[in-house]
């Protein structure tokens, strides 16, 4: 909401300076975003009056003239403009001045003719003809500036002279006399074939000495148009040139006093609960109560008189009368259709708005002022003289006044003749009732819609307006008659009408005055002040909600609340209007008392932190990714068309396709972001995120993993190896008994990355790590083939005992490429849900060894196919109770092993808890060890 | 033979200091204290002297003994640091090679802002709690006072998965209040971070989805001068003693009053500039005491109860905090941006 300070000088006067009146009027609750001085960029910029003008030596174009700025001294200043003259007042920018866009002006010479600043035309000062509509120019067709297309065949002979005809009753005439009449027309003589005639024309490049074509049947001079011919033949006849003032100003004023931009803008933003705001009226109250300063309201005064009487021209009928709280309207007479005062056009313009006639300025003009949308239709067009305000039929169509055909039905709520619509309510009149120049009598609306019904509409045709916003918040019922009164009070001041005596007011549902019970100690408990009683009534005063009796009493009380302040409905509000008075900053800041809780995290928090820690500790920095994704994100990670897991919660109203499922996997976001940091040639990437991913369910009662209504997610969570999953999902549906429709909302740990070393074995140990990191018990892992997001060859599930923990692997290459990735990119998927799971006890101390272990190493020679976890288990299923541990160190193929086999190493670790071994007990051991790899693997030692 | 014990001293002490190398060392150490040496040598003629002489001649000959072997380990000593020194001259590296590398991964700006807040409020005894991203329009909304209307449930503004606009992302972490109302014994006091998420298309300010921390506490005799308190001690913490802020009325359906909290600009201290829009002052957090309505709707007696909440976003305070001028970095996750924290 944008608020000239001139407009609301009016209502009431505050003379600060924008930024001290921002951050009062900030600190009270009324936020500023910004301020604006409409003059900022125009400096030295003064009205000049011509005092001669003579044409350019040198120039074929250009004029000379003198002016009288206000100084003792004239000034020259060339200008290539026709449309000025003698006597005009013109906005001179003199040397080392400034122009709207920061444009410098300074003196110079224009062709070896001095000029000392420059003569400025609207849109130089940053306005256009809306604002100044005299302002527009009409250019003659001067002879004199002719330039042939074919300069072989001139249409007009170079040497014409007065009087030769140039067709039908066009003549060459040439300028004897033009004399400005201030009005926009001259005065002029001319010379014709048999003597003078003397028009008064419109045109402003017309000067002595000029040669134009006459038309004799109408007695006026030919434009360009008139003569059918294009700019380029009179390259200086243009519809354009210096702004000629007519306002009431002297040589030597500033220019932005003549043309309203002296005026200084501060714009608003206004909550929701304030509609009372969006108005120059609601925005004053808000000054006076911040500044403690009179606020200065205007009785609207309609002289009224006009032929006719109301009831006998007008009839109005609200047959929808649940949504039509009140309808009032006048109705005004004898219309004049012409543009608006100046002080008009500039309020609404430092407002926003652009002018546009006075009938039209004059409803924009009430709303600004009063914030009650106003609607003035022809009343020519409403047939019966009868206004119905009625619930559109299905299928009703009406052309609004932005051109757009509407097809409506009973939601819609129209404005309506006996015949047909005439207007969508509280959203835009209708084109068939504009106010167009030839409108004689208009019809005033000003009404209280239904806030609910009129969003709806708007939402539902997609054509939300200015009025439609302030209607949909809810509008002050008791404001439409003052708001009409000043239209029609307007309509008076500006003689664009005649106002017919009488209003039409229908009052379907104005609610009585609400009071609320102010409890002042009550007040002070919940801001935690000592604010006296009498203090907050007056406080509270200052916003016009008083007691019944207008005292300050010093104790509890009914207090009414002013029927535009719908936002204050009870104590807790009151509570806010004392305290924006007395100044949030004037509360006195304690720290919490009362009853002490234990804070601190949950198992969960603290395994999620843990989690991190053991990521980082790796080596992998945490991102955060987009919960949505696009659904070709399945593609692009392969899954199959038919894949279950593909069935995803999706927005109805997404930002984009690419944002327009919640994801069921983490994987693709993760490739995302490893795409990214690809192409952007970042040659190391280790990254992690715990992320959600949002699984759709509907289980209806408490279930066990069994239950047929989870094999749908069984099926999908075994697809990606997350199987174990399912008992999560169980546990979160039974603890938190939802039937509502809502997400499986569970937790990914993934690690993904490429580069620095990055392999199979790589993110292995990571995986590894963060099992070790939360002590899960029996960690081990199993080939996995099936998942089709990553290397059939290169895939592993991690199991903690039997539950799968997750999936980890390199990404299949076609993946990969999916995401722009020509190279090996590795990820780890785990459920956050079986972590907690797999999650050990915490640690107790096991005693140190008390003896000393025995080492061994031993290297067997066994078949490719034989995997390491199988010899592995052999070894420890061969030892005789005192293996501790065994750990490979070396794979060997080549010279002296075999074709397809290969040659594997490890190092063993015996040792006994109640002795030393001797060499021979640890033989025996690791005898036995090779002989159960033998059997069981078919290895030999080497 | 005083005389001679006297000569030995003189003698070896000076060649003891004078020796050389370890070899010279061990020859003298032969040639005076060896089993053959000079001493020893001397010591033999002990047995000619006569009573009376014996010991004092005994005691002076111990003394020659004593003396030289000190004169022999202080000459081994010095020999083996010279030694030493040698060596560990031998062994300079250069300390500008670069170190072995070891890879420490970072943890993301966002959540290291979180961290923080986190840390702040547990200690003073509030409870973290998470909640549904996928939410009902219920606990987003009708709950929260924002009813039907409201122009936050504009499908320009929320994001639905169903016509009825009865389930949606959640466009605040404020239903978490609900929840906890709804859940909790009386008193509370909570925070709840999170996913939050708003039609905004991305740019340098705006993303459509993005994080917010919630706070929330419900107890006999909460004012608003405590929620003052606390949040002023929560700028504190985040941004350093003495950091300055002010509160604003503002409006939020859910709380009555209502307020904004701002920080004094750090770049400028606020007398104006870019980075505060001219204006001195930057936005932190909304914040006010718990709407009696919403109180009431979780069946808790605003007569006997009183709270207060508030929500803040959490990439522009990791952004402040970390001078980041763009949120498309937050989420862009390249690693040169995440290894510079």
């Amino acid at each position: 909401m944008n608020l000239s300070r001139k407009w609301l000088n009016e209502f009431v006067k505050v003379d600060i300076p924008d930024r001290e009146f921002a951050e009062a009027m900030t600190l009270s609750g009324s936020k500023v975003e910004g301020t604006a001085d409409l003059g900022a960029d125009i400096k030295h910029v003064v009205v000049g009056r011509i005092l001669s003008m003579e044409r350019h030596p040198d120039s074929d174009h250009m004029w000379v003239c003198q002016l009288d700025v206000g100084k003792d001294e004239s000034v020259q200043i060339v200008t290539g403009a026709w449309n000025i003259h003698e006597g005009d007042l013109v906005p001179v920018a003199l040397h080392n001045s400034t122009l709207p866009g920061g444009k410098k002006i300074t003196k110079g010479k224009l062709r070896g003719v001095m000029s000392n600043g420059m003569l400025c035309s609207l849109s130089e000062l940053g306005l256009d003809e809306r604002d100044f509509p005299y302002g527009v120019i009409t250019a003659a067709a001067l002879l004199n500036d002719y330039k042939p297309i074919d300069p072989a065949k001139p249409s007009i002979p170079a040497d014409i002279q007065p009087g030769h005809k140039i067709f039908g009753p066009v003549v060459a005439a040439k300028v004897l006399e033009c004399m400005p009449l201030g009005d926009g027309s001259y005065h002029t003589c001319m010379e014709v074939k048999d003597g003078t005639v003397c028009p008064d024309i419109h045109c402003d490049n017309v000067h002595v000495g000029d040669m134009v074509a006459y038309n004799e049947k109408t007695d006026d001079i030919c434009t360009l148009a008139d003569l059918h011919a294009e700019q380029r033949e009179f390259p200086h006849c243009i519809p354009d040139g210096i702004f000629v003032l007519q306002e009431d100003c002297k040589p030597g004023d500033d220019i932005k006093a003549v043309t309203g931009q002296d005026d200084h803008v501060v714009e608003f933003e206004i909550t929701p609960n304030r509609p009372d705001c969006l108005s120059v009226i609601g925005l004053a109250r808000e000054v006076s109560a911040t500044f403690d300063t009179p606020l200065t309201l205007h009785e609207p005064v309609v002289k009224g008189g006009a032929d006719g009487a109301l009831t006998d021209l007008l009839d109005v009928e609200t047959p929808a009368a649940d949504l039509v709280p009140r309808y009032t309207a006048r109705m005004v007479r004898n219309v004049k259709i012409a543009p608006s005062p100046k002080w008009m056009r500039e309020r609404l313009r430092a407002m926003g708005v652009r002018p546009i006639n006075n009938i039209v300025d004059i409803t924009n003009y009430v709303m600004l002022e009063y914030g009650q949308p106003m609607h003035a239709f022809d009343y020519r067009y409403v047939n019966g003289g009868k206004i119905i305000v009625r619930r559109a039929e299905d299928g009703e169509k009406l052309t609004t006044l932005d051109g757009k055909e509407h097809i409506l039905n009973a939601n819609h709520l129209v404005i309506a003749d006996e015949g047909r619509a005439v207007g969508l309510a509280g959203i835009m009149g209708g084109l068939n009732s504009e106010i167009v120049a030839d409108t004689a009598d208009v019809v005033f609306e000003s009404a209280c819609f239904d806030g609910t019904c009129i969003r709806k509409g708007a939402l539902a045709l997609g054509m939300r307006t200015e009025a439609s916003a302030k209607f949909e918040k809810g509008l002050d019922p008791m404001n439409t008659l003052p708001a009409v009164n000043r239209a029609c009070e307007l309509v008076e001041l500006l003689g664009a009408g005649e106002v017919v005596d009488g209003v039409i007011d229908i009052l379907n549902n104005v609610p009585q005055p609400w009071t609320v019970t102010m409890d002042p100690e009550k007040v002070n408990a919940l801001l935690g002040t000592d604010i006296e009683a009498v203090d907050m009534y007056q406080l509270l005063e200052r916003v016009e909600i008083h007691t019944k009796e207008k005292n300050f009493p010093n104790g509890p009380a009914q207090v009414v609340i002013p029927s535009w302040r719908g936002d204050v409905r009870r104590l807790a509000d009151l509570a806010e209007e004392v305290a924006r008075f007395h100044g949030y900053n004037n509360i006195p800041t304690t720290l919490m008392r009362g009853q002490t809780t234990q804070g601190g995290y949950s198992p969960v928090q603290k395994l999620e932190n843990k989690l991190g820690e053991l990521c980082r500790t790796c080596g992998y920095s945490e991102i955060i990714t987009y919960s949505f994704i696009s659904p070709a994100a399945y593609d692009k990670i392969l899954w199959g068309k038919d894949d279950a897991h593909r069935k995803s919660f999706k927005i109805l109203n997404p930002l984009g396709e690419d944002t327009s499922i919640m994801r069921t996997t983490t994987l693709p976001s993760m490739l995302e972001v490893l795409g990214r940091n690809w192409n952007n040639r970042n040659k190391a990437v280790w990254l992690y995120e715990l992320g959600r991913i949002y699984m759709p369910k509907t289980p209806s009662k408490p279930m066990d993993a069994d239950d047929p209504a989870l094999a749908g997610s069984k099926a999908k969570l075994e697809g990606i190896g997350l199987a174990g999953l399912t008992e999560a999902v169980v546990d979160a549906v039974n603890e938190l008994g939802r039937d509502d429709g809502l997400a499986m909302e569970a937790q990914i740990l993934t690690l993904g990355g490429y580069g620095g070393g990055m392999d199979f074995f790589t993110m292995k140990g990571a995986v590894e790590a963060v099992m070790k990191g939360i002590r899960a018990k029996d960690v081990h892992f199993e080939a996995c083939t099936e998942d089709p997001s990553y290397h059939p060859g290169r895939c592993a599930y991690v199991y903690s005992g039997t539950d799968i923990v997750g999936v980890f692997g390199q990404i299949h290459p076609q993946a990969a490429r999916n995401f722009g990735v020509d190279g090996e990119l590795y990820c780890a998927e785990l459920s956050f849900d079986e972590l907690l799971i797999a999650q050990g006890a915490d640690p107790e101390y096991a005693p140190l060894p008390k003896f000393p272990a025995v080492t061994r190493d031993i290297a067997v020679v066994c078949g490719e196919g034989v995997t390491v976890g199988a010899l592995e288990t052999a070894i420890r299923k061969g030892a005789r109770g005192l293996l501790k541990d065994v750990a490979l160190f070396d794979i060997y193929r080549g010279k002296g092993i075999g074709e397809g086999k290969k040659s594997v190493a490890f190092n063993l670790t015996l040792r006994s808890d109640d002795r030393s071994l001797t060499g021979e007990e640890a033989d025996e051991d690791v005898k036995s060890i090779l002989e159960t790899l033998e059997k069981d693997c078919g290895a030999v030692l080497r | 033979m005083k005389e001679q014990l006297a000569k030995i001293r003189a003698e070896a002490l000076s060649a003891f200091e004078s020796v050389k190398d370890a070899a010279a060392l061990d020859e003298l150490r032969v040639r005076y204290l060896g089993k053959k040496g000079e001493l020893t040598a001397v010591l033999k003629q002990m047995g000619k002297l006569s009573a009376e002489e014996r010991p004092a001649m005994g005691q002076l000959a111990n003394e020659v003994r004593s003396a030289l072997e000190g004169a022999l380990d202080a000459a081994t000593q010095k020999m083996e640091a010279a030694a030493l020194e040698l060596k560990l001259k031998a062994e300079t590296v250069d300390v500008t090679i670069p170190g072995k590398q070891v890879q420490v991964g970072r943890r993301h700006p966002m959540n290291t802002a979180l961290d923080e807040i986190k840390e702040i409020f547990i200690g003073m005894g509030f409870t973290v709690l998470d909640g549904p991203e996928i939410e009902l329009a219920e606990l987003n909304f009708d709950r929260l006072n924002a009813e039907e209307g409201h122009p936050s449930r504009d499908w320009s503004d929320t994001f639905y998965f169903d016509t009825d606009e009865r389930v949606m992302l959640r466009s605040q972490t404020s239903p978490m209040q609900v929840r906890a109302m709804d859940s909790m014994e009386l008193p509370i006091r909570i925070i709840a971070p999170g996913r939050v998420y708003r039609k905004d298309e991305v740019d340098a300010t705006h993303s459509p989805m993005f994080h917010q921390v919630e706070g929330m506490v419900i107890d006999r005799h909460v004012t608003m001068a405590d929620l003052k308190g606390t949040l002023n001690l929560l700028a504190e913490q985040l941004f350093g003693a003495g950091t300055v802020t002010r509160f604003r009325p503002h409006h939020f359906p859910f709380t009555e009053p209502s307020c904004e909290m701002d920080v004094q600009c750090h770049k400028c201290g606020g007398a104006g500039c870019p980075t505060c829009k001219g204006e001195g002052w930057i936005e932190l957090l909304g914040a006010g005491m718990i709407h009696p309505h919403v109180l009431e709707m979780a069946g808790i007696d605003p007569e006997e109860w009183s709270g207060w909440a508030f929500g803040m976003g959490l990439e522009r305070t990791a952004m402040r905090r970390f001078k980041i001028d763009d949120l498309r970095l937050i989420f862009e996750n390249d690693v040169r941006f995440l290894e510079q924290f």
